[in-house]
Order: structure tokens, then sequence, then C-alpha cells
């Protein structure tokens, strides 16, 4: 399998992932939402063309029609997080192009006509923005954007206007979540304009203690300044996550160690899993990896497993659709051959 | 009641989601809303319900009076009371045509209305030909008042050639 989530990345015992995203909009065209059926394949024809009709990024990218998609192979897209479930609702005349190492897609027809998304494992928020610049220069070559010199690039909603950036990185962040800390940081988060979500939505406690991190401005502040406000903060909840790691292991050993290594003979012993409570062990397994508690599994085959049961993936994997009881036993299965447990 | 997905559990959470536009409601089961929830689609946090909240405040606001003037976008259609109601706008030409009401928006949204970053090749050079243009005629002021006028030839010529790019 290839894609982001098999490379190990700096930073990975709290950072999953690194994104960075561009909105961009052509200039001669209505945004997406007042698009004629023309113009939406007009634009979608000029993207697709851009890139591979360009030598070097042909080799590398690969198109897909939205509107041809199963509705099980969209919600996989949207769990690798290639394209957003936005997008995987459209109705219009919608796609994406993904590069072959999955760390960059370009949506085409979203909530803008483009959003440019580029994923690194771990703490990486310079390079995704560094590959987020390059392709953007590439389509620039072809494309005409909406820019204007006050409010620089014109987006459909006024909340991604000016850089039309949003930098955000995934946190596991089980240790603030069990002392309770997180509150604080949530609370000081929103006081400087910085986002908190949880894995797929707002069910923080849900999605195995994964926080998503991001700017809420856009306009004002260059590209570089976003990146490094969400550094500088990722930095300080690194530092308080892992401070608090130590705080617990060293105040009583064996309640963390008992508590990891249930988890980790539940996720590798059960035979129905749902997704809720997987997610659920799995937090308990990676903060055990993290911690060398358990030896030998590596965090990269954690991000596998962690999109492998998701529920838009199992079916895809499995190739026909599942009912929510088959699914848990699928998802018992795959965990334990991942984690080579023979029983 | 049973849940209305699986059919088999009682439902007991009340699942509200907008598709399209269209607010669906369904009665699910908590593992099924769960489900729901974590599949990715719509969250029932929405961030055109928490905009069109913040931009009606400017609603109350004296100076602007939107129930006797309505702007609608030549472009697109988009009249300014629709995108208060829905948070979003419908083609770039709207931003010109709600000009000042729309610039108070967004300097509440992200405290600025003046963009700081990158801009596309083509208008970055444009921007730099402009303020080169600036620059040149200020020089040719000063050579004119100074009576150096095959200085201020040369600078009118330069001028020139930059006003045809």
């Amino acid at each position: 399998m290839p894609g982001w989530y098999v490379e190990d990345g700096p930073e990975s015992d709290v950072v999953v992932s690194s994104r960075v995203r561009f909105a961009r909009n052509f200039e001669e065209y209505p945004f997406p939402s007042k698009m004629t059926r023309e113009q939406g394949q007009s634009v979608l024809n000029a993207v697709r063309d851009a890139v591979l009709n360009n030598s070097s990024a042909a080799k590398n990218f690969v198109f897909i029609d939205i509107q041809q998609m199963s509705p099980i192979d969209r919600q996989a897209l949207v769990e690798m997080h290639l394209i957003s479930p936005d997008l995987a609702e459209s109705q219009k005349q919608s796609g994406v192009l993904i590069s072959k190492d999955e760390k960059i897609s370009i949506m085409i027809n979203e909530e803008d006509h483009l959003r440019i998304q580029c994923i690194y494992p771990g703490m990486q928020l310079d390079q995704a923005l560094d590959l987020c610049i390059k392709v953007d220069g590439l389509l620039e070559e072809n494309i005409r954007y909406a820019f204007d010199d006050k409010y620089g690039y014109l987006t459909c909603c006024p909340t991604n206007i000016g850089t039309g950036m949003r930098a955000s990185v995934m946190l596991h962040l089980p240790a603030l979540t069990m002392t309770g800390y997180i509150r604080n940081i949530l609370d000081a988060c929103s006081k400087i304009g910085i986002a908190v979500r949880g894995l797929y939505g707002e069910n923080s406690e849900a999605s195995g203690n994964m926080f998503q991190i991001s700017n809420q401005v856009t306009l004002g502040q260059s590209e570089e300044e976003i990146a490094s406000n969400i550094k500088n903060i990722t930095s300080q909840i690194i530092e308080h996550e892992r401070s608090l790691r130590d705080q617990l292991y060293k105040q009583n050993p064996y309640r963390l160690e008992d508590k990891v290594l249930r988890s980790f003979g539940l996720f590798t012993n059960a035979r129905i899993l749902s997704s809720e409570e997987s997610l659920k062990l799995l937090s308990d397994v990676r903060l055990g990896v993290n911690m060398g508690i358990i030896k030998g599994i590596s965090t990269e085959k954690l991000n596998e497993i962690m999109l492998l049961i998701q529920p838009g993936y199992l079916q895809k994997i499995t190739g026909k659709p599942l009912s929510p009881e088959e699914r848990d036993i699928k998802r018992a299965e795959i965990v334990r051959n991942k984690l080579g447990c023979s029983i | 009641m049973l849940c209305q997905k699986c059919h088999k559990r009682i439902a007991n959470v009340h699942f509200t989601r907008v598709v399209n536009n269209q607010k669906v409601e369904m009665f699910l089961c908590e593992q099924c809303a769960n489900e729901e929830g974590q599949m990715g689609f719509e969250a029932p946090l929405s961030v055109s319900e928490f905009l069109s909240g913040i931009m009606n405040f400017g609603n109350s606001a004296p100076y602007v009076n939107l129930a006797s003037s309505d702007i609608v976008c030549e472009k697109c259609g988009m009249s300014f009371q629709e995108f208060q109601k829905i948070g979003k706008l419908g083609c770039s030409q709207c931003y010109r045509t709600f000009g000042e009401r729309l610039k108070s928006i967004l300097k509440r949204l992200h405290g600025s209305a003046q963009h700081n970053g990158r801009m596309p090749k083509k208008v970055s050079e444009s921007i730099k030909i402009s303020r080169e243009i600036e620059r040149l005629k200020e020089l040719l002021n000063e050579a004119i008042k100074n009576e150096e006028y095959e200085k201020a030839a040369e600078l009118r010529d330069r001028i020139r050639n930059l006003e045809v790019k």
C-alpha cells in the first residue's frame, strides 16, 4: 500500500499528519454552487488538462471522476483524507487528481473550483506548504485565478479568502484527554483563532483521542506566518502531552501498563469490533507503542490499521457492501491479521 | 421506535444533517448515529449557520438597512440577503458588488481586510510594473522641474514602454 501513512514522520509519537490546502477559483466562471453543467465540465476539463498535459506531472497523477465512483469508493477516499466529505456527496461535475504517493490531491468543483491539498506524515507542515506552492504554480500557468489586490484569492466562503490556506495537524493526545487538561488547550486555542476538531466531526471522545488543529484566519497573514503559528502552538501541545505521559507513567507504572496491555489484548483477540471501540483501543495501543510498553509494532503500522478499519475502506477491500455486523467481524479479523496474532 | 438505519435497535438519537441545503431528519440508535457521524459526512456543526450569525449581527447596525436596499450581483444573480442566509458567495464579482458591506464582515472574520500573502505570477508582475511606472513618473517630474530635458525624454520613453505591457 503506498501513501503517506506508511512513512515515518518527525514527532510521530504525537503528530499523526500535517496538511495544507489552498482554495482557488477560476476568474471567468461563477463558483461551483452557481455554475451550469457546461461550466462545471469546462472547469473539470481545464484542470485535468493542465495537469495531465504537463509531461512531468502527468506521470505522477491519476484523474478520478467522482460521478463515476461507487458510494463505497467515495467514502474510502474521504477516510484516506484525499477528498472532503462535501466532494464525496457532490452532485456536480466533480473530480480529483491524486498523486501516486497520495501526498497531493487536487479536488475539482468542491465548494471552490480548486482545492489543492498536500499531506505528510508527522510534523512536516513546511514540506506540505512547499509542495502546495509548487502545485499551485503548475496550475497557475494554465489557469487565470480569481484574485484581488486587496482581498487576495477570492473564495466561495468569506472564511477562506486571502491566502485560501488552511494548515492543519492531526494530533494524538491521550494523556491530555485522560487528565482532562485538554479542556484548557481547547479554550486557549479558541481564544487565539485556532480551530480544534475531532478526527471526523465534533465527537472527540469517540474518535480515539485524535484532534485536528487548524487556522481560522486566512486574510492578512502570509502563508508562512499561518504555518509557523500552527507549528508554534503544536510544539507547545506536544511538550504538554509528552510531559503528562511521563507523569502518568511515573505516578503508577502498573496502572498505565495495565490499561495499555489490556487494550492490546482486547484489540488483538476480539472477534467483533465496532469502529468506536476499535478507535478507542487503537489509541491505547498507540500510546503503548509510543511509550515503549508495547514493542515490535511501528507507528506506521498503526496508521495503516486506522485507515483499514474505517467503514468505507473496509468494504472497499472486501469488495462488497457489508452490514454493520459483518463490518464489525471483518474489522476484528483485519486487526488480528495485521498485528500477527495467530489465535 | 426502531432505528431507521439498522431497523434492529431502539432509536434514541435524533439525527439531523443538511444535504444539498435540504434538512434530513432521522431517528437512529446510538451506534448507527455514531457511525453516521464518523463516516465524515456533515457533522452537526455548521460553519455557514455560524457565519450567517456573524453576518446578521451587521444587520442590526444602523448603517446597513437591508430591507430597503438589497443588492444583486449582475454576474451570478446572488443577492446580499441570500448571501447572509447561506454565508457563501456566488462568484468573484460578488466581492465587488457587495463592496463595503462585505468588507466589514471580512474585518470581523479575519481582523484584517488586506491580503498579505502570495499572489499569482501574472498579477505580481503587473503590480511590479505599475509600481515601477509610479517611480519613474516621480523622477520625470523631478527632471522637468530641474529642466533636464534630455533625461526627461528618456524617462518618458521608458514609461511608455512599460505602459504598453
